[in-house]
């Protein structure tokens, strides 16, 4: 019957795979990851100086270094503004299980007085019980709905605040740590970290009151009832504690060593995915499987260990609470007898012993989700303790650009003393001045590595430079607001990144005010209309969903539309061409000509096309700026440029 | 089993999942989720044995506890009631075996199951994986990865948790309380009865607010995936947010969604804290009332004091298993939606080892036309449609016709757009023809083991993507087995790739998203390295030295040409650089073929192809009207003179080589 399933066809022989066993394959984590080098010619484009003064491999852990005491102060500073409504929660949870342990004091009370007043025609004590269970009954689920909702609110609110914190962190942490800080780690931050913290908060951490709760108040009524009972029942606590002192320390490990486990195999299953085509055209299935049945088997080990740790976890407590009802009933039966101890007080304390101990195992439960949360929190507190590189000037501080002096929006740049180095040591930039005219429109040309795009980046303020200063009409871009920079200087990158929505909404984040007719305008302007125009929704063409495919030339006009519907004073376009072919290259040239007249450009290509239409070329090798002039001088002269133009000519003639 | 799978195929293999699981109907119900998740059968069958001893051991050791209360209620009612010494020590001993064996047992089922159940998911997963490997690329650009992932990871735990936890104790619970209610009537069927009672309403009432409850949660997991769709994207586009200085926007959009998300998981809380308020409250009432009944009948003498005793705490044990079904349901709801989510994956067609059947349009010729072992790379009348798009839209490929000699290097040439990558996406089999054939060396690559196939044909593509492995890794992915330190050489070599060499750790550096990251250049030099060190027969290479400077370009083309020389290529080019690696060059203009010639010959001849090689002299296929068809308006803007000028030099110097 199962052959007719589809998926036992793959099935294979069930639970033993057909790939090796894990322990003799290589772990992924024990596989000596080079640092990165603290040099920047190996990794021009992304040798980003690290963030921090600590070494560079910390971005290679998943977790960064954090002050001490972060994680708890993370914890206080989120809670703290909700303290009424955390005392509030408290408060109804101590209500309720107060009204939820009243019930057996009520059944001592029917069994010592009730039964013997009944006896004699006394309904009174009778009624009170009745009336004091219906209570009880009535305030356990009041006070219930109560505490949840109550709770609830405490929990989205701090999880809201934790996500808005996440996400305006990262967000306001600068370009360099994004290159250095993998995006799925990032992405994991915000997502399956707050989730552990979710889980803790929504279930792990109302699960510890009501346990601790009800140790308490049962170990009170047990003392309150019997001295002696109450006593041995307290004193039960001591193996207990020390039982899961023993499953936290032994645990602790084991859930370290799966959730790195599955995060391999996580790894592995969205490389595999994201590069299906090569892994296809490649062959690669066959090997990809072996390496990821050994992960898998790795997790499954560690997923094994860890259930039966907790097997023998509830052994051993159960064992103790067992042992421990069997003694107190043993005692309690054995005074009754000798008519120290009430039955009913007896029998009140038996109900109330299967009660204390029943929640032991959730213990268990709230330990395995304190851990994992434990362990997202200290994450996200070190991600948090990251300082921007780059932050926003204060308020006080901030200045606006100077009214334009001409007619034309273009203004002045002025690299003032700048140098540019790696905080590790490596120079990428050494000091330079460079001013470019209002309305000029600079090519930067150079061989990868000679530090084009880190010129460009500062221009962009995506990052600072380590001495002098970055001017704009005047103006240190380090004291300019945000929204004011990006009026001043937008940037157009290689990668053209889409985001979901329409086309339509894609241009306009150049300006999320412009009308339809201008997203069209600018659509038209840098040639991406007709591509667009012939989307099964034109314009509206949800850019994620079906039909949407977008190639990636055409992402790269989208991004141009972008930038022109922005209207910049200064513009930077960092090989923004690459993937464009040559009319859509020329339609690129146009527009600058015609649509962005005025404005100061900075183009960075490796192609030397775009070179033509600009007023003047820097050549640029070594962080250095060797070459200087208009692109009839250079070419006209003897440098590199001149060899580098004579050798394009030639490929392109062939 | 045979049959259920058969109704979930046809919206599975369709569901198209935008957000989060879009695709769980929340209104299936307990049958039909009990039919989903028999699915499981096949992955659960290997451990079957220890799955269901540890479900007996589980009653087992619940019933232990309800015989608890009986010896209690023996001790009560005997030995104490008797003052008899002995038979208290003989209750107590009692109840500490039977404690004991409860631990025991409860042990026994945790290590019964722990390892089989990890199996289970591992066993699941790795199906997944291995079938996520061989479905067609179509269905990849389909799924978000995200999507496949959540699949393969939350959604195989909560399988994992259902089988050890609600499966178990759906049963165990559902036999303890039969038993229980049995003990409990046995005892005083009137006492028992009135205990009874709130069993109805509890169960109507829980089942009213299971269903809303399920359909807020529903709610609330679409938001969380919007939310981290909003999360993934301000982190993959930071660049664009911060050049654009749009943080606030972003900012906006993700407090309104948070917001959001925080007033439906509220309202996901009220709803829990009404079922739990109604569960915490009904059966207290009912001790409540068997209480103050119970004691009237102590006092009658109609019942012993034990038996009261015994009859409240089988009451309170049994209050857990009531309260439980609630949520067990829920989890195996859950559940069943997740074994839906990881079968419509399961359930999608994977490619066919050969897939015979794939070409039906172009009649029974049987591949070789006269064609011999050195036939080189031709299309057939090739027609490719996307298997998502619109049944009126128009096919990306339309009769494709072409014949790439043995040893031949032929350009491929268009407009972005035009469907260039999707036609070198056909000769490795990532896409199937539609209609028509493709030929290589006069064999029908749709008869072909894909295995062998891409054996013969080697890729690079245009976005050039590493794997978390070394370098010297990656590389020789393209090579077979043998391949080794020489071969590696030669290709970084040919890809003008030897900056590897002086990486810290040498081709030996880990690459990927694990690794050190490279530019744009660096990566694609690498994955040309790929493509070239296995010496392939055939060789497609998409735009392969777009992200080149133009000094490593002209190397790195040099180099290339020599492995083109005796290797039949197909080469999608965008510039007169890359053309001229090429012996001809095909013009491809909205999914059709419509010139085919040397360089300098479309040049001349061809007034798109001249177009698109410089950005001069615009016209449409016909050649008629003179407004260029993508780039817009051609009109003699500013940029016309460097246009001409640059038109000029390749014609005239073109010429001039001739």
């Amino acid at each position: 019957m199962s052959a007719s399933t589809p998926a036992s066809q793959t099935t294979g022989p069930g639970g033993e795979g057909p790939f090796p066993q894990g322990e003799d394959g290589p772990s992924p984590q024990d596989a000596g990851r080079p640092a990165p080098p603290p040099g920047e010619h190996t990794t021009p484009s992304s040798g980003a100086p690290p963030e921090s003064a600590a070494p560079a491999d910390d971005f290679d852990k998943d977790t960064l270094p954090a002050p001490p005491g972060a994680t708890s102060a993370l914890l206080r500073s989120l809670l703290s503004p909700l303290r009424g409504r955390v005392v509030l929660a408290t408060v109804l949870l101590l209500l309720q299980q107060a009204a939820v342990q009243g019930g057996p004091l009520l059944v001592a009370y029917a069994i010592d007085s009730g039964v013997p007043a009944v006896r004699v025609g006394d309904y009174g004590p009778l009624v009170a019980i009745g009336i004091g269970y219906l209570l009880c009954a009535g305030a356990s689920g009041g006070f219930q709905y109560a505490f949840i909702v109550a709770s609830a609110r405490v929990n989205q609110d701090v999880l809201l605040d934790l996500r808005g914190r996440i996400f305006r962190h990262a967000q306001a942490l600068s370009v360099d740590f994004h290159e250095r800080y993998t995006s799925g780690r990032l992405i994991s931050r915000s997502t399956t970290d707050v989730e552990s913290l979710r889980e803790l908060l929504s279930e792990g951490l109302q699960e510890l009151i009501t346990v601790i709760l009800s140790f308490v108040y049962i170990s009170a009524m047990l003392l309150w009832l019997d001295l002696g009972l109450g006593a041995v029942a307290v004193a039960s606590f001591v193996p207990l504690y020390l039982l899961v002192r023993r499953y936290q320390r032994r645990a602790g490990p084991l859930f370290g060593k799966r959730s790195t486990a599955i995060a391999s195999v996580i790894v592995k299953f969205a490389e595999t995915m994201n590069g299906i085509r090569p892994v296809r055209a490649f062959r690669r299935e066959r090997a990809n499987e072996e390496e990821f049945g050994v992960l898998n088997r790795h997790h499954e080990r560690a997923n094994g260990d860890a259930m039966l740790e907790m097997a023998r976890y509830v052994v051993g407590s159960r064992l103790v609470a067992n042992t421990a009802v069997a003694g107190i009933v043993l005692w309690g039966a054995y005074r009754v007898t000798e008519d120290t101890l009430a039955l009913g007080v007896l029998a009140a304390a038996v109900l109330y012993l299967r009660r204390l101990y029943d929640p032991i195992d959730r213990l268990g439960m709230f330990l395995n989700s304190y851990q994992s949360a434990a362990a997202s929190l200290e994450k996200v507190a070190g991600l948090l303790a990251q300082t921007p590189s780059v932050p926003e000037p204060h308020p006080d501080r901030t200045r606006t650009l100077p009214a334009l002096a001409s007619e034309h929006p273009g203004r002045e740049v002025d690299f003032d003393g700048v140098r540019f180095a790696y905080r590790t040591g490596g120079e990428v930039l050494p000091r330079f001045d460079l001013t470019l005219p209002a309305g000029q429109t600079v090519a930067v040309v150079g061989s990868t590595g000679a530090g084009k795009s880190t010129l460009a980046k500062l221009l962009a303020r995506f990052y600072d430079p380590t001495a002098g200063r970055v001017l704009l009409d005047g103006v240190d871009l380090r004291d300019l607001s945000n929204a004011e920079l990006r009026r001043g200087v937008v940037m157009v990158t290689q990668e053209a990144f889409l985001f979901s929505g329409t086309v339509a909404e894609n241009i306009a984040i150049g300006r999320p005010d412009a009308t339809r007719e201008e997203v069209v305008r600018a659509a038209k302007a840098i040639g991406a209309h007709d591509f667009i125009a012939s989307l099964p929704d034109g314009y509206d063409t949800d850019v994620r969903k079906r039909g949407g495919r977008i190639s990636a030339g055409q992402r790269q006009l989208v991004a141009f539309a972008r930038a022109l519907l922005a209207d910049p004073a200064v513009l930077i376009l960092d090989e923004a061409t690459s993937s464009l072919d040559i009319p859509g290259e020329r339609a690129v040239q146009r527009a600058m000509r015609t649509v962005l007249r005025g404005r100061t450009a900075v183009v960075i290509a490796h192609r030397l096309s775009t070179v033509e239409i600009a007023d003047r070329v820097l050549v640029m090798e070594h962080g250095r700026v060797v070459e200087d002039g208009t692109p009839a001088e250079l070419i006209a002269g003897s440098g590199s440029f001149a060899d580098m133009h004579r050798a394009w000519r030639d490929s392109v003639v062939g | 089993m045979p049959k259920p799978d058969a109704p979930t195929k046809e919206p599975a293999g369709k569901a198209a999942p935008e957000s989060a699981g879009g695709s769980a109907r929340g209104s299936a119900r307990e049958g039909s989720a009990a039919r989903t998740l028999l699915r499981l059968w096949p992955y659960v069958r290997p451990v079957r044995t220890r799955l269901f001893s540890a479900a007996f051991v589980a009653i087992l050791a619940s019933c232990t506890g309800l015989v608890f209360p009986l010896v209690l209620k023996w001790l009560v009612d005997g030995p104490v009631a008797d003052r008899d010494l002995g038979g208290v020590w003989v209750g107590a001993l009692l109840l500490l075996l039977l404690g004991v064996a409860e631990a025991l047992l409860f042990g026994l089922r945790r290590w019964l199951v722990a390892r089989p159940l990890a199996s289970v998911e591992a066993a699941m997963r790795a199906d997944l994986y291995r079938h996520l490997q061989r479905l067609p690329v179509a269905f990849h650009d389909r799924w978000a990865s995200g999507q496949l992932l959540s699949r393969g990871t939350t959604d195989l735990m909560l399988l994992r948790m259902f089988l050890a936890f609600p499966l178990t104790f759906l049963v165990v619970n559902g036999t303890t309380i039969v038993v229980g209610m049995a003990i409990l009537v046995a005892q005083d069927w009137a006492l028992g009865l009135v205990l009874l009672t709130p069993l109805v309403p509890l169960v109507i009432v829980c089942a009213y607010y299971e269903g809303r409850y399920m359909a807020v949660a529903r709610r609330a997991q679409d938001q969380v995936g919007d939310l981290t769709t909003v999360v993934e994207e301000s982190v993959l586009g930071i660049r664009i947010i911060k050049g654009f200085g749009r943080h606030r926007s972003q900012a906006r959009a993700f407090r309104e969604l948070s917001r959001t998300l925080r007033g439906t998981e509220l309202a996901k809380a009220r709803l829990l804290a009404a079922i739990y308020a109604v569960i915490m409250a009904l059966p207290e009432v009912a001790i409540g009332a068997a209480l103050v009944l119970g004691t009237v009948q102590v006092a009658d003498g109609g019942l012993s004091t034990g038996t009261l005793v015994a009859f409240l705490s089988t009451a309170l044990a049994l209050r857990w298993p009531v309260e439980s079904i609630g949520f067990l349901l829920a989890m195996s709801q859950e559940s069943a939606t997740a074994t839906e989510r990881y079968f419509e994956v399961m359930d999608a067609e994977p490619e066919s080892s050969s897939a015979l059947a794939a070409s039906p349009g172009e009649g029974s010729s049987e591949g070789s036309d006269g064609s011999s072992d050195t036939d080189g790379l031709r299309f057939h009348g090739v027609r490719f449609r996307y298997p998502d798009a619109p049944a009126d839209a128009p096919p990306a490929l339309d009769r494709i016709d072409l014949h790439i000699r043995h040893g031949e290097t032929l350009a491929l040439v268009g407009a972005t757009g035009s469907g260039k990558t999707t036609l070198t996406a056909l000769v490795p089999r990532l896409h199937e023809v539609t209609e028509g054939r493709i030929t290589l060396d006069g064999e029908d690559i749709a008869e072909m083991e894909r295995e062998r196939l891409r054996t013969l044909v080697a890729v690079a593509f245009e976005e050039p993507t590493l794997f978390s492995a070394t370098v010297g890794e990656n590389v020789l992915m393209g090579a077979g087995e043998d391949a080794g330190d020489a071969e590696l050489r030669r290709a970084l070599e040919v890809a003008r790739a030897d900056f590897a060499h002086a990486l810290p750790q040498g081709t030996d550096t880990q690459v990927g998203e694990q690794g050190l990251s490279l530019s744009g250049g660096q990566r694609q030099r690498l994955a040309l390295a790929r493509a070239v060190v296995g010496r392939p027969r055939f060789l497609v290479l998409d735009d392969p030295l777009s992200a080149l400077d133009v000094h490593t370009e002209t190397l790195v083309e040099a180099a290339l040409r020599r492995v083109l020389r005796d290797t039949t290529a197909l080469v999608v080019a965008h510039r007169p650089s890359t053309v001229l690696l090429a012996d001809r060059v095909a013009l491809l203009s909205e999914g059709r073929i419509t010139a085919v010639g040397t360089h300098q010959e479309l040049l001349r001849e061809n007034a798109e192809y001249a177009w698109l090689m410089s950005g001069a002299g615009a016209a449409p296929v016909t050649g008629e009207r003179a407004p260029a068809p993508v780039g817009g308006r051609a009109e003699a803007g500013p940029g016309f003179a460097d246009v001409h000028t640059e038109a000029g030099v390749v014609s005239a110097e073109g010429e001039g080589q001739r």
